[in-house]
């Protein structure tokens, strides 16, 4: 089930990947960092390398709504979005969870203005973590167009039928160029199936769909929503599974660690800023320092377990994140500190550190800095920005 | 052409399980009514009624229906009594009626 090898970048990984997932409708608007992705599929339409209803939509608000009615006639879809677009889009975000249309979505993480910026932090998609979708974060082009084609066969899973955003670093995992292997046409039609829903109009078997809901009934359906996202964990790791079967490459569910067995200083962090821990981790763990990492791949569902486990032998523990909720922290440090406070995991040291914002650059010296400040016994702040 | 109508049998869901996935049901599934607050009632004088089916074609509700062929036949049970039935028969033959307290 191997293709072929290609030089991408990462909005360019994302659209090989959606014309293997043959979607029939593409609504998108287009937004910098985004841009690149609907450009080469609008290339793929024009060439015919890619047959779908490529719709070319007057705003983000319209691009989504005309993903949730092509996904109400039982379509495939697919939209991509960054930053203030998906901010425009955040009405239709709660009528694509709600109505259980499994939309699938590339972001491009990029900061809100004001002060107007194009580069990449993660504040847009964090500040949207309620809206009901599934939420993956990728950390590089490679793991960008893996994630599409999963994320078709995770929203679609019966017992999940939820929409799914994928996040992209702007510009650090958009535009940076890296060798993708492609999977093939017969292999991603074999792995993906057509997508098939209860949920749909049909002139056979017509059906009120987008229904309203009184007092009486509507929290069921949000219990329901609710349910569906606790069950993405095990479908994500059972289509991760069969992922690898086809294509050889394994992926490691809702987190991914790296020597954390025996690790007592353990940074937390998720997307592209993952890439440049790495190699500080490797160099620490040279000298003889116990350092790890922990990747959030997934932050909806929250891998509360996989945290507790990854950080159980930690002494110090910091979340690095491209995002602050104002007045407070930062909404990942928020979700691992409550995942660690109902269980016994308690690191002596828990602590905040808020980098990246606008596009602020995060050096490797940065980070071992935050290394030396975990094994430091002062009591600084518990949030700080770097 | 089928008229939805009040499914009087319909039994609300206890738990979970019974909910449908998503917010999706089969189209006119009328679970409860809708006229309570309705203050008069049209009713159709078959003496004078030709027949023209003005007012079938403008209820804003789509409660007269024309199924039958002895003639017209309002559906009690949601029409809001807006009267606009009884202002556009041109032979007068829809009288709104008070409702009883
Ligand atoms: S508009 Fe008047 S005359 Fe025409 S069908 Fe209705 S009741 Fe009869
Ligand atoms: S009163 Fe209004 S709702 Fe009732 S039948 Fe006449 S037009 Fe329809």
């Amino acid at each position: 089930m191997h293709g072929q090898k290609a030089f991408l970048s990462g909005n360019e990984a994302v659209a090989a990947g959606v014309r293997l997932a043959r979607p029939h409708v593409i609504a998108a608007y287009p937004i910098t960092p985004q841009t690149t992705v609907i450009e080469r599929l609008a290339e793929m339409v024009e060439d015919a390398s890619l047959k779908t209803e490529y719709l070319h939509v007057e705003s983000e608000h319209s691009a989504l709504s005309a993903c949730i009615g092509a996904s109400a006639v039982g379509a495939r879809t697919f939209t991509a979005t960054s930053s203030q677009g998906l901010l425009y889009m955040a009405e239709c975000l709660h009528y694509a969870s709600g109505g259980r249309f499994p939309v699938v979505m590339m972001n491009a993480n990029r900061s809100l203005a004001l002060p107007w910026n194009i580069y990449g932090d993660q504040r847009d998609s964090l500040s949207l973590l309620d809206c009901g979708w599934i939420q993956a974060y990728a950390e590089d082009a490679q793991e960008s167009l893996d994630l599409i084609i999963q994320a078709y066969a995770i929203a679609e899973h019966p017992d999940v039928l939820t929409p799914l955003m994928i996040n992209l670093d702007g510009f650090v995992i958009t535009h940076t160029y890296e060798l993708v292997s492609l999977p093939s046409q017969e292999g991603v039609d074999a792995f993906l199936p057509p997508f098939q829903t209860v949920n749909k109009m049909d002139l056979d078997h017509p059906m009120s769909l987008a229904f309203t809901a009184g007092p009486a009934y509507n929290q069921a359906f949000k219990q329901l929503q609710h349910q569906a996202l606790l069950s993405a964990s095990k479908v994500i790791l059972d289509i991760e599974e069969r992922f690898g079967q086809f294509f050889g490459r394994n992926y490691s569910g809702l987190i991914e660690t790296m020597h954390c067995e025996d690790a007592e200083f353990i940074l937390v962090t998720l997307g592209s800023v993952a890439g440049t821990v790495r190699p500080v981790v490797e160099r620490l763990r040279s000298l003889g320092e116990r350092v790890g990492l922990v990747r959030i791949r997934y932050m909806r569902p929250f891998p509360d377990l996989e945290i507790r486990k990854a950080l159980a032998g930690a002494k110090a523990v910091g979340v690095l994140e491209k995002d602050i909720s104002f007045g407070y922290e930062g909404t990942v440090f928020t979700n691992v500190n409550s995942a660690l406070s109902r269980s016994n995991v308690k690191p002596s040291r828990l602590l905040n550190f808020i980098g990246g914002l606008g596009g602020k650059d995060i050096s490797a010296a940065d980070i071992e800095h935050l290394f030396l400040r975990l094994k430091s016994t002062d009591d600084g702040e518990t949030v700080a920005f770097i | 052409m089928n008229y939805p109508v009040w499914q009087r049998s319909f039994k609300p869901p206890k738990d979970l399980a019974e909910y449908p996935v998503g917010t999706a049901f089969p189209a006119g599934h009328l679970v409860e009514t809708n006229a309570s607050w309705r203050s008069q009632r049209p009713v159709i004088d078959a003496e004078k009624c030709s027949s023209c089916r003005i007012c079938w074609l403008l209820c804003p509700d789509g409660v007269i229906h024309n199924t039958k062929p002895e003639g017209l036949e309002i559906d009690y049970d949601y029409c809001k009594g807006c009267g606009i039935c009884a202002k556009e028969c041109r032979q007068k033959a829809i009288r709104m009626e008070n409702e009883g307290i």
